[in-house]
């Protein structure tokens, strides 16, 4: 408990200097969020600048935003005007959390058991098949992936919905491209832990107890064979959870990938502070809470 | 160890693995495959009905308040939402009454008296009166709205010198509602595409009450009242807006669709995909098509070319040397083989460009000022002293290139001119490639010496593309700074004479491009639109591109 509360206690700080980097390191980009190809009157940009306090000193602006953040307020956008960043969080964020979390049960449902098959049926064909597929899954990129799923399953077949976002079938698609490179990546990686737990001398104690193979594999097996897919899992839900650009843009998904990537191009220095902030803040639990389950799971570890 | 690993790989017993394990691991899986359930189902919301048609309209509109409106997609969001005086025709997109129903122009052009409909209602039933657009119009100007547009006003008497700050008084601008179905308005001179003006979105009635209580979130405030022929259903942010009837419009009894979709969309290929699956029946902007696909879509019956008000052309810096030499600058374009560059690189029916100002803008008189001259070229370098470019220091062109649609085409244009400009004039060009906002802060700068750049004009008159290189305007950025050039422009607008007043600009323009060739035009754009003429009706090609939604309909529905 002690030790949930200091690195708790630790994530507060911490925010507060990827706030000021992420706040500092956007201004230094060249132009800014009023720059257009079609100017606006000088006399329009100095009201703008001061409703926004961008004509305030760099200091006084980011207290500025301190104060507001204590309030929970992550400011207005400064591009799409009728909103604030909050509005945009709130618009996105289910519907990032939705694709992650589908992507992130996918990944593991797919990744874990093709790992663990391969991996006690070593120098095996479904070793081998399994192999392919997750290196297959790694190397193609998801802007080849998802296009082809849309080829073939949206516009061949109309099977699902080539885009948007409305009905459970519409995100098939969006999960299976977001989720196909992490399957891979977990199946690896469960292989690999595996493989590693199954040479063990304790699993070979476990045998010589008389225990029936099943009970090896799962009870004692698995539970450390999937330590580096749990280690791994918290910074990839995190990854999945915040929404990818490239799928929401291929599918037009309205998450928030596209507001942070859309963000640093308008430099709409609000939304861009307040998402890192909150892609910061996810990692951080997320983090946590892996570290919570790696004692849980293995008995070795302990947290004081 | 190894000897273990073989061991166990190889034992057929393995399988037994896949029987049931015996603990209960089933209690937190049905759990948490409710919640994802009930997560996949609250994040899409109960299905939307479908709307009567769904139309593609591009990037997220960055507001759809019409005094903050600037973009194309935020334009075409707005204007169905809130009239103005007049609107656009739906086949010319020339003026026709709007909310006003009748108008008198004074005999020296410069005083219009508006009779508004008295049948003309917000759509939550109050009044819309004369004193609405008074109001629009002063919050338009007023410099703390932020109204990006608010030069649309500026032929206003004392429009200006309010927006700058020169003048406190609101009472002192040129309109004022005279009745409470009477506005009346003075310009500063006659302009004679003052109606077009009115009709552009800027210059629309928004409901007093509603921003006055909101502030800057307004748009979103239930009911919203709007004067235009659609109600603002919802805004669903990267996903669409929906628009419904409004049934209290005047001409209500003409709107055809009762609910359409405007669909958030920035990806070429999701667009197209929508819309050849079917999803989508209307694109209406040439960048929503993959551009690789344009030569073989451009022979289907369901695309639609048109010419619209649009200028592709390169900036020259004139502040630095060599190209602070007219005579350089004048090489530079005629060097320009544009013939080449519509047809192996656009693609789309563009039209090679003599000047600035496209073919069939209103009051306009076509201009021969420039050409694809290579020997005239390299006399010209000669004369300024670098003879087959000799002594020329490498320049830099600047561009920017979006990742997807006819954004590569910049880069294709811009190596092409490149080649055009060492195999005529022997002059090394260097490109220089960045991202948009780089781009437009430093042609801002004037940190570049020749610069990618187009115009779309607001209004049908060539005044909306010569002002650009006004000596004070914020868009000149080429450091050009011309009295002569300002002094004509000037008397062009003053002049009551439409004839007359046409010969000036013509006589503008050929300075602006001719001798000072202070830009080099490329050509004059196409426009695109996708629709199957089976299943939409009501879009008709016009140089301003703008397609009222009420004139939209179902072939077979009327």
């Amino acid at each position: 408990m002690n030790y949930v509360l200091r690195r708790v206690g630790f994530m507060v700080p911490l925010l507060g200097v990827i706030s000021l980097a992420a706040f500092t390191l956007i201004r230094l980009a060249p132009g800014g969020p009023f720059d257009r190809e079609r100017q606006v009157p000088p006399e329009v940009e100095r009201q703008l600048r001061a409703r926004y306090h961008l004509d305030e000193s760099l200091g006084r602006q980011y207290l500025r935003y301190l104060g507001g953040l204590v309030r929970g307020d992550l400011g207005p956008s400064l591009r799409y005007r009728n909103h604030t960043v909050n509005d945009l969080i709130a618009a996105g964020l289910p519907v990032s959390l939705t694709i992650g979390a589908l992507a992130f049960c996918f990944a593991l449902g797919a990744g874990v058991p093709l790992g663990f098959y391969a991996a006690i049926r070593k120098g095996h064909w479904p070793d081998q098949v399994g192999n392919l597929a997750a290196l297959l899954a790694l190397c193609v990129p998801t802007f080849v992936a998802g296009p082809l799923l849309v080829m073939w399953l949206g516009v061949k077949w109309r099977w699902f919905p080539v885009a948007l976002w409305g009905t459970p079938a519409h995100v098939v698609l969006p999960v299976l491209t977001l989720g196909l490179y992490f399957a891979g990546r977990v199946a690896r990686l469960m292989r690999e832990g595996m493989l590693n737990t199954l040479g063990a001398p304790f699993l070979t104690a476990a045998r010589a107890r008389g225990l029936s193979e099943s009970a090896v594999f799962w009870r004692h097996g698995f539970r450390l064979g999937v330590l580096p897919v749990v280690s791994y899992s918290g910074p990839l839900l995190a990854d999945l959870l915040t929404g990818s650009f490239v799928v929401e843009n291929l599918f037009q998904i309205p998450g928030l990938g596209v507001f942070m990537v859309n963000g640093s191009l308008n430099r709409d220095y609000t939304v861009v502070v307040g998402l890192v902030l909150l892609y910061a803040g996810l990692l951080l639990v997320l983090n946590l809470i892996v570290d919570l389950l790696y004692a849980a799971l293995d008995p070795r570890v302990r947290y004081e | 160890m190894t000897a273990v690993r073989h061991a166990l790989g190889d034992r057929p017993g393995a399988l037994g693995l896949w029987r049931p394990v015996p603990r209960h691991r089933g209690a937190p899986g049905v759990v948490l495959g409710a919640a994802l359930g009930w997560l996949t189902l609250t994040a899409c919301g109960p299905a939307l009905p479908p709307a009567d048609l769904t139309i593609i309209n591009g990037a997220e509109p960055e507001s759809l308040d019409p005094a903050l409106a600037l973009s194309i997609e935020d334009l075409r969001v707005t204007q169905p939402l809130f009239e103005g005086l007049t609107r656009n025709d739906p086949v010319t997109a020339g003026p026709i009454p709007g909310l006003a129903e009748r108008w008198d122009i004074s005999a020296d052009g410069r005083t219009y008296r508006f009779y508004l409909r008295s049948n003309a209602v917000w759509s939550t039933g109050e009044p819309l009166t004369a004193a609405d657009v008074a109001w629009s119009w002063r919050r338009v100007l007023d410099p703390r709205t932020g109204a990006g547009y608010a030069s649309q006003l500026f032929c206003v008497e004392n429009a200006e010198a309010y927006h700058t700050g020169r003048l406190a008084d609101p009472e002192q601008l040129g309109f004022r509602a005279t009745a409470p179905l009477v506005f009346e308005v003075r310009l500063r001179r006659p302009t004679p595409y003052f109606l077009d003006l009115c009709a552009f979105p800027t210059l629309a009635v928004v409901p007093r009450r509603v921003i006055e209580q909101y502030g800057d979130q307004w748009i979103r405030a239930r009911p919203l009242p709007v004067s235009g022929p659609y109600q603002l259903e919802f805004w669903r942010l990267n996903d669409r807006v929906r628009l419904r009837k409004n049934p209290r419009y005047w001409d209500a009894a003409r709107t055809a669709l009762a609910v359409v979709d405007l669909l958030t969309i920035a990806n070429p290929t999701t667009a197209f995909n929508l819309y050849e699956t079917g999803r989508a029946d209307v694109i209406w902007d040439r960048n929503l098509v993959p551009a690789e696909l344009l030569d073989l879509l451009r022979r289907r019956p369901d695309c639609h070319r048109f010419d619209f008000l649009a200028t592709y052309f390169v900036r020259f810096n004139t502040t630095r040397p060599p190209l602070d030499d007219p005579r350089v600058r004048r090489a530079l374009s005629l060097a320009i083989d544009r013939r080449r560059i519509v047809e192996r690189i656009t693609r789309g029916g563009e039209q090679p460009a003599a000047g600035l100002v496209p073919p069939g803008t209103a009051h306009h008189q076509p201009v021969e000022a420039v050409g694809y001259d290579p020997e005239g070229a390299r006399r010209l370098l000669a004369e300024a002293g670098y003879p087959g470019g000799r002594g020329l220091r490498p320049l830099r062109y600047l561009y920017w290139t979006a990742g997807a649609g006819t954004g590569q085409e910049h880069a294709r244009i811009a190596v092409e001119l490149r080649a055009m400009w060492e195999q005529v004039l022997g002059a090394r060009v260097e490109l220089d490639n960045r991202e948009k906002r780089v781009f437009i802060t430093a042609q801002r700068q004037l940190d570049y010496d020749l610069s990618q750049s187009s115009w779309v004009g607001d209004y049908n008159d060539p005044n909306t593309f010569l002002d650009l290189f006004l000596s004070g305007n914020g868009n000149n950025r080429t450091g050009w700074a011309d009295p002569e050039y300002d002094a004509l422009l000037e008397r062009a607008n003053a002049e009551p004479d439409r004839a007359r007043r046409a010969a000036l600009l013509a006589a503008a323009e050929r300075r602006l491009v001719g001798e000072a060739a202070v830009v080099a035009p490329v050509y004059f754009s196409s426009g695109f639109h996708f629709f199957r003429p089976a299943q939409v009706a009501g879009i008709y090609p016009n140089l301003l591109d703008v397609h009222p939604l009420n004139a939209l309909r179902r072939p077979g529905t009327r």
